[in-house]
């Protein structure tokens, strides 16, 4: 259904993509892995056709340059953020989209109940939460079946409520026979939804593993992201140090890395000193270390 | 059905839209917008008000003729076109691909089964059609005026201004939109679109004086460098069309008057015409290559 072949594309000297190839059957789900810079968005744009690049895809066997109209005809696309027109009504939004895929009247009410968002048909988009939005953004991608769903990062805007809202209806909506192609660097999302992984670095495919293994391995080399209250957050970095952890500031929270079989113990030791953890996330390495600095506040700072 | 209604029937194969759908459906969008929005409002409200208050004046005044026949009136509303319409078609057409960029729309919407050429062109035909609006009840009021004040300025000078602003505001309208293809930000490209009307306005009639001084031009050189301002084009255009001497321009409408005669409305034609298809052509060349992000 998806067929990627030797993708390269630049951004003046710097080589974003690099000699990529990746094949999906119907019904595959791929998973895009790596850091901030690793290729994930770069390639999901050069699939929808939106960048220049060297190499070939192809989409349902139509080529995205040169038949790229009929190419994302196949696609349901939604971005990590849209920006939709705020003054466009939320049923309005669905019908304009619908037109541009070649439905003579798509049934917005229809639609939005898809994604939960009945009753917010008549509302402007600038009254919709992010996570609203999103739904909106899944609605649209949505319209006309497609057999192919392209998602960028698509929690990456939301909070903890809204992530797990989100996340529980692509569960619901994949397994029908739709090919899935998306970029994450949350683990839960991988685990839930793709049947394989591809690893990207600086740009190139490193490896494309089976998602199991690829869960297991993160499980491995764990790292607890805990959303703790800003006052009280060194005192819980001593009493995690105190325990042989090896906790570090962020600007949310703590990072703690974890071992598998041990990773409640930071939530006990938290709980019997009456900290409390108002949310946590089961990150990766290399995830935990570009938020560690991304978000640490210039107090925190080392 | 799934618990969300969804039947399974991914990946039937459907034909995609065709270029009118898509462009149709685009200026409908574009053409609801731009009549919700503010600009759309105030430039109609200015436009009106202005014509209004040179209808009224020129009518108070010698009685709407004069100036070798061609009216008073009209020749004010020349004017007011002169320094409203390009602002209007400019400021319309720079912000209508760069603030789309901006938010992450124009991405979104190459990302649907679409061309490039068609969202230009739907986006360009929506605005048309909301500039036209715009004019046709800015000029509509002002021949109301008239009618009503029983000048008798000829009705065919109004519709001739009226189908020259609207063809200066395509022109307008395809700079305007070659600077938002160009342009990254909505306030970048809003900024250039007014220093340029300000160099079409202003600067051009200056350096052109300054040239022919200068540069000892000759009357034929003159009049040739004033046809590559689309607004002096507009001018001289309205003035032949409804008096068929030019000789209220001067010596160069003299020139042109005797030199070119009948052959002047093609003339200006051409140039329009160029003013509207080279630089939505340039614009659509640089969407194409351009990455939407």
């Amino acid at each position: 259904m998806i067929r990627i072949e030797n993708i390269a594309m630049r951004f003046g000297k710097t080589a974003a993509v690099n000699g990529v190839s990746l094949h999906l059957d119907s019904g595959d789900s791929v998973a895009l892995w790596g850091a901030n810079g690793a290729g994930k968005t770069t390639l999901i744009r050069c699939v929808l056709g939106l960048l220049r690049y060297r190499g070939r895809i192809t989409l349902g066997g139509h080529d995205v340059r040169r038949h790229g109209k009929r190419a994302r005809l196949l696609v349901g696309y939604v971005p990590q953020e849209i920006g939709f027109y705020d003054d466009l009504g939320v049923a309005e939004a669905v019908r304009f989209f619908g037109r541009l895929k070649g439905l003579s009247h798509a049934d917005a009410g229809a639609t939005l109940d898809r994604v939960g968002l009945h009753g917010h048909e008549h509302k402007r988009i600038r009254e919709l939460s992010g996570g609203m939005k999103q739904r909106l953004a899944l609605a649209i991608a949505l319209l006309g079946d497609p057999a192919v769903l392209v998602l960028d990062e698509v929690t990456a805007s939301l909070d903890a409520v809204g992530r797990g809202e989100f996340l529980a209806l692509l569960e619901q909506l994949s397994g029908m026979g739709r090919t899935l192609l998306f970029a994450s660097h949350r683990i839960e999302e991988v685990a839930s939804l793709a049947k394989r992984v591809a690893v990207l670095e600086h740009g190139r495919l490193k490896e494309v593993v089976p998602c199991g293994d690829f869960a297991a391995r993160i499980a491995r080399n764990a790292v607890l992201h805990l959303s703790i209250a800003a006052p009280i957050r060194k005192r819980a970095v001593e009493l995690l140090s105190a325990e042989g952890l090896a906790p570090q500031l962020n600007g949310a929270g703590l990072l703690v890395p974890v071992a598998p079989e041990h990773k409640a113990v930071p939530f006990r030791i938290l709980a019997d000193a009456h900290i409390p953890v108002d949310d946590f996330e089961l990150v990766s390495h290399e995830h935990a270390a570009r938020i560690g600095t991304e978000r640490m506040p210039e107090e925190d700072r080392p | 059905m799934s618990a969300l209604g969804i039947l399974p029937t991914v990946g039937v194969e459907r034909t995609p839209p065709s270029v009118l759908r898509n462009t149709m459906t685009i200026a409908q969008r574009e053409l609801r917008e731009a009549v919700r929005s503010r600009w759309f409002l105030l430039y109609t409200l200015a436009f009106a008000v202005l014509g209004l208050a040179v209808s009224f004046v020129s009518a108070s005044g010698s009685g709407g003729s004069g100036l070798s026949g061609f009216g008073r009136t009209t020749a004010g509303l020349v004017n007011i076109v002169l320094l409203v319409v390009p602002l209007m078609a400019l400021t319309a057409g720079a912000a209508s691909i760069a603030s789309d960029r901006e938010r992450g729309m124009l991405s979104y919407v190459f990302a649907q089964p679409v061309w490039r050429l068609e969202v230009l062109l739907g986006k360009y035909i929506g605005l048309a059609a909301s500039l036209l609006a715009s004019l046709s009840l800015g000029l509509g009021a002002c021949a109301v005026i008239l009618a009503w004040k029983g000048i008798a300025a000829r009705p065919a000078s109004i519709v001739w201004l009226t189908g020259l602003s609207f063809a200066l505001a395509l022109g307008m309208l395809s700079v305007g939109m070659l600077i938002s293809a160009l342009a990254r930000k909505a306030s970048v490209a809003v900024g250039t679109a007014i220093f340029v009307w300000l160099i079409l306005v202003f600067v051009s009639d200056l350096a052109l004086m300054a040239g022919t001084v200068a540069l000892r031009l000759r009357i034929e050189e003159l009049f040739l460098l004033s046809l590559l301002n689309p607004l002096q084009v507009f001018k001289m255009w309205t003035l032949h069309g409804v008096d068929a001497t030019l000789d209220v321009l001067g010596p160069a409408g003299l020139y042109a008057s005797e030199e070119y005669g009948a052959r002047l409305h093609v003339m200006f034609g051409a140039f329009m015409l160029a003013w509207v298809v080279l630089p939505l052509s340039a614009a659509a060349a640089m969407l194409s290559r351009r990455s939407p992000l």
